[in-house]
């Protein structure tokens, strides 16, 4: 059974189980959002919190965003406080960079990771380097927010569909955050709004829609902490973004066959939570990694490394990884299918490593 | 314009400081006392001076590659610059940064980059947010003809345009982007008039007058400060030594050069303020012998203090 949701850019997000990912204690006053409302709610929250965050972006005012993630907040804010900009992503960078050297705390909108290239000078030689360049002068408490991800029947093809974290996650200097459910967004995104260094946050395009709920009293999750979606003995499967619902789902069907996975969700991709990733390791001995963006040089490398460093001699087998595929993305539906790892991959994943 | 026999002064005095400041750094440079590299600014001092005279302290600056004159001008104190391009501890950016990385919050200066252009945005930025904490404190983005065919500058004009955000672009034409002629690189003549291409006022002066600079400089600061928007200042000057120190000229003619330092534009001051009963050769002796002495203290202070210790190597990368 498919939703098609309007927020979505004509995806079609499966209906999963509303208790698949469960991160809010029963009884606590809580609101059930989509991934997509949650962040708003965090911009929102700190929007009133603080007058010097504001936003800056392509079609983020009346428009609401190329996702609809800033719907509202223009009618709530003004132009002065949520400002539409020319295309020019350099310069969008550039600019947040400048207005945070001088104590405002900007939250910039790039439409699509695939357009970050434009601004990559911005974001990695300046912005990640500026603090360590002047001796600690500098202070740039930014976030650039960007889509990014593809999902079954997007179809928007090599150059809107890309998973490009590890561009990022590379830049000594700059924080990563990719939260996978409502309720991490809301959290990542306020402490990332109140990190006083440049914080790239990435939205997977996919989960806008998809639901969970949020408590109604303000919380803030810290950041450079993997989150344990699932506690288990058997096996560890590292994922991040859409992978980690299709993990949970994996996990729920394995445990089905007696195979009791611990997901360990990263949440912050840079600084990586390096001890629990060990932790989760040292436990079960036997570790999947499972990522979205294509295989070579991709997240699963960086954390292969860090379950080796941590826990090599508590490993009962190889690190297996489930990857995207190495290729630009193709637009047909049959070529599509298959380029990205669902289910199934992480459930023979699992089966083999148990081997 | 009236300007005061202080402010005279002081502009020779800035002047005659980057001057001495340069060729000091070149000489060590070529001695193998600083390392890496050094992008004089000699020449164009007439520019950085006239500009940052026109500023309060509060005031921002973005630099270049080329930015050790421009922290002068806005008053950096040479010791720390020194000490920077040296990689000790006691320079400005606590010897992370470099000669190309310099940068001087204390002063209002945001820093030396090595991107050409990269900057612009940035100071562009420093501008919006000043207007958004409704202060009347202007930024001031200085950048050369090389810089003036990159996105940045594009992009950064028309964003500021569209904003009315209190910047300043001062476009330095040194006439050279290493050994490209903007002449070869650029259509138009006369580069003041991209501003209207984004609207904004565009203005084009003798870079090597330091009172023509300061005059239009005080304009375009006061447009700013009342809410006006930005203006392009093109300060038409000439950049006499290579790229960097050391740098085999082989796409100019020494001829070339010789004749632009006969229009030296610190030469052009002295005779000026002589010429017009505004300061003795006394006075403006003294000032070199003042300056000549302070440089010296600079590159002391700089050969005893301490290189940063190993052990903070991880330090400043995350606040």
């Amino acid at each position: 059974m498919v939703k098609r949701d309007a927020t979505s850019l004509g995806a079609v997000a499966p209906v999963l189980p509303s208790d698949l990912i469960v991160q809010v204690p029963e009884g606590t006053p809580a609101k059930e959002m989509s991934y997509q409302e949650a962040i708003r709610e965090a911009l929102r929250e700190e929007m009133v919190r603080d007058e010097r965050v504001f936003l800056l972006g392509e079609d983020i005012g009346k428009h609401g965003g190329a996702f609809g993630v800033t719907r509202t907040l223009w009618d709530q804010f003004g132009s002065e406080r949520v400002r539409n900009t020319p295309i020019s992503e350099n310069t969008i960078v550039g600019t947040a960079t400048g207005a945070a050297l001088v104590g405002m705390r900007p939250v910039a909108e790039l439409m699509f990771i695939d357009f970050s290239g434009l601004a990559l000078d911005q974001v990695a030689n300046q912005a990640a380097k500026l603090r360590f360049m002047t001796g600690g002068q500098a202070k740039i408490p930014w976030v650039v927010r960007m889509p990014q991800g593809g999902g079954a029947g997007k179809s928007t093809a090599a150059q809107h569909s890309q998973s490009l974290e590890v561009w990022y996650a590379h830049i000594p200097g700059l924080k990563v955050v990719f939260p996978s459910t409502p309720y991490d967004a809301k959290g990542l995104l306020k402490a990332a709004i109140r990190d006083d260094n440049p914080v790239v946050f990435l939205e997977h395009k996919f989960l806008y829609s998809f639901r969970g709920l949020v408590p109604e009293e303000e919380y803030v999750l810290p950041l450079s902490k993997c989150d344990i979606k699932r506690k288990g003995e058997d096996v560890t499967v590292i994922a991040s973004g859409y992978m980690v619902w299709h993990t949970m789902q994996a996990a729920s069907m394995l445990a089905d066959e007696g195979i009791d996975v611990e997901v360990v969700d990263t949440c912050t991709l840079s600084p990586l939570d390096e001890e629990t990733i060990g932790e989760s390791a040292r436990k079960t001995g036997r570790v999947v990694l499972v990522a979205e963006a294509c295989r070579s040089y991709g997240p699963t490398g960086e954390w292969a490394m860090v379950v080796m460093e941590q826990a090599f001699d508590y490993l009962q087998a190889p690190i297996v990884r489930v990857t995207g595929r190495h290729s630009p993305i193709p637009y047909a539906d049959s070529l599509e299918n298959g380029v990205w790892p669902d289910v199934n991959d992480v459930v023979d994943a699992v089966r083999r490593v148990m081997e | 314009m009236k300007v005061d026999k202080r402010t005279l002064l002081e502009m020779y005095r800035r002047m005659v400081r980057i001057r001495k400041f340069e060729e000091t750094a070149i000489d060590l440079f070529k001695r193998g006392m600083i390392k890496g590299a050094v992008h004089p600014y000699i020449g164009q001092e007439a520019s950085a001076v006239g500009v940052c005279m026109a500023l309060r302290n509060d005031d921002l600056i973005g630099g270049t590659h080329r930015s050790h004159g421009h922290m002068l001008a806005k008053g950096s104190d040479p010791k720390v610059i020194m000490a920077e391009v040296k990689g000790k501890v006691t320079g400005c950016s606590k010897g992370r940064g470099g000669s190309m990385h310099v940068a001087d919050f204390s002063v209002g200066s945001l820093g030396a980059l090595a991107i050409v252009g990269a900057g612009i945005p940035i100071t562009v930025g420093a501008g919006l947010g000043f207007k958004m904490q409704g202060k009347d404190s202007v930024a001031v983005t200085f950048f050369g003809d090389g810089a003036c065919n990159t996105g940045n500058f594009h992009e950064s004009l028309n964003m500021a345009s569209i904003w009315d955000v209190p910047v300043i672009f001062v476009l330095e034409n040194n006439r050279y982007a290493v050994s490209t002629h903007i002449e070869y690189a650029t259509k138009i003549k006369d580069l003041s008039i991209r501003a209207n291409s984004y609207g904004i006022p565009g203005v084009r002066v003798d870079g090597n007058d330091v009172l023509a600079v300061h005059e239009a400089a005080l304009e375009a600061v006061a447009r700013a400060r009342h809410g006006e928007g930005p203006t392009l200042l093109v300060n038409d000057t000439y950049r006499i030594t290579g790229h960097y120190a050391g740098e085999p000229q082989v796409y100019r003619e020494r001829s070339e050069v010789d004749e632009w330092r006969k229009k030296d534009p610190i030469k052009r001051f002295r005779e000026y303020l002589v010429e017009e009963g505004k300061a003795s050769q006394e006075e403006l002796d003294a000032i070199d012998a003042e300056i000549e002495a302070e440089i010296e203290e600079a590159v002391n202070f700089a050969l005893e203090s301490p290189e940063p210790d190993p052990s903070t190597a991880m330090d400043y990368i995350y606040a």
